[in-house]
């Protein structure tokens, strides 16, 4: 069974998030900021990532920088997932090393088809 | 397999008219476990002609003064549903075959039709692919027309535009990047990628075929709103456009095993098929 982090704020988007994913067959944790998530990922990484952009703490895009320089020797994917929808906000997300983006808001079909983009679903 | 259509309707005169309408004009049919969806379907066109329910629109159809009201109910009522590389595996597939169809093609451009092509994200789709492999290097790209019953699909295929909630569904991000230019809420493909496909109106039970013969047909969720008898005819007509060892390419879940014998599946390529040389015997025949 393929394991998902959700990173987000909203305690909405992860329920629904958990939801959806679990439908799929991921197993889920949780995370409600970056540092949390960071912390995460240096006790055990998960095959993927599901990111929100805003979050207190730490941030999407400092979180995704960290995890970069951090230990973590099997980097997880990350799909950034937010509501900065904008192509100069995408392109920032790429070019920082996030492998897909789903702008908010999204249903199951969205999600499963990004987590096949990037080889998890 | 391909479900057989519904046997009849709903016992409901106004449903019967609909369903009589969209099968004349398109062939498709409403299968009975879709009939209860017909009136929410209707419902934003009645409620912009102020029209009050399902038989007041067949009455304002039938009473002629409204010109422009069939067409509007048959766009619709198809079910226009599609996102980008449905089936993702299908279109490396088809960048493979197309590579081998290349080398026999003797120097002419290699022909696609996408049949049904409903709002363009399959055509689309063939364009991103193919025109990234000619950008790398490859071969050609190979001239891409697509067809559809409805005008109104047509001129979004055309327009190229698609709401945040359409482009984000199978469309790579790196793609859409590269592809789409961001308009409000929606993101409009660019003209260079638009103008490599040729769309045009077909009704695939009623028009002849487009246009000279063709490598690769797709027909993909197509077919299975269609009544046997008309599949038979389509599966005729595109037999007729294939070119000898050209391949058709049906949706996951359809099949020309007991349909037609017009195809064959391929030794070649899995999961496509290959005409057969019979033409129109259709497996009833």
């Amino acid at each position: 069974m393929k394991t998902c982090l959700v990173v987000d704020d909203s305690k909405v988007i992860r329920k629904v998030a958990r939801h959806i994913l679990e439908t799929l067959n991921f197993e889920v944790s949780e995370a409600g900021d970056g540092r949390e998530a960071l912390d995460s990922c240096l006790a055990s990484a998960p095959d993927v990532i599901l990111l929100d952009w805003n979050m207190p703490v730490m941030s999407g895009m400092d979180f995704l920088r960290a995890l970069k320089d951090s230990a973590v020797s099997q980097k997880p994917k990350v799909v950034f997932c937010t509501t900065e929808n904008g192509m100069a906000y995408i392109r920032a997300a790429i070019e920082a090393g996030a492998d897909e983006y789903v702008m908010k808001p999204f249903d199951r079909e969205t999600l499963e088809s990004k987590l096949q983009i990037v080889g998890m679903a | 397999m391909i479900p057989l259509a519904a046997p009849e309707m709903p016992a409901s005169g106004a449903l019967n008219v609909l369903a009589a309408l969209l099968e004349s004009r398109t062939g498709q049919q409403i299968a009975a476990n879709r009939a209860w969806r017909v009136e929410t379907t209707l419902k934003p066109l009645m409620r912009a002609r102020d029209i009050a329910g399902l038989d007041q629109l067949v009455s304002a159809i039938l009473d002629g003064k409204h010109p422009d009201l069939a067409d509007k109910v048959v766009d619709a009522l198809l079910n226009q549903e599609s996102f980008f590389y449905r089936d993702a595996a299908i279109f490396e597939m088809i960048a493979a075959a197309v590579s081998a169809l290349d080398s026999l093609a003797l120097g002419r451009r290699v022909r696609i039709w996408s049949a049904g092509c409903a709002n363009g994200q399959e055509p689309l789709s063939l364009a991103m692919l193919f025109a990234e492999r000619e950008e790398a290097g490859g071969p050609q790209a190979p001239e891409i027309v697509a067809t559809d019953v409805s005008e109104a699909a047509l001129a979004r295929g055309r327009a190229g535009r698609y709401s945040q909630f359409e482009i984000q569904r199978g469309l790579p991000i790196r793609r859409m990047m590269r592809w789409f230019d961001q308009e409000g809420e929606d993101w409009i493909a660019k003209p260079d990628l638009v103008r490599r496909i040729q769309f045009k109106r077909q009704n695939l039970v009623g028009d002849p075929p487009p246009i000279g013969r063709f490598d690769i047909v797709l027909c993909r969720n197509v077919l299975l709103y269609l009544s046997a008898s008309h599949r038979g005819r389509v599966f005729a007509r595109m037999a007729e456009v294939i070119r000898p060892g050209g391949l058709l390419v049906l949706g996951a879940g359809e099949t020309v095993i007991g349909q037609t014998r017009a195809f064959t599946p391929s030794g070649r390529f899995k999961g496509f098929y290959e005409a057969t040389g019979l033409g129109c015997a259709s497996v009833a025949a």
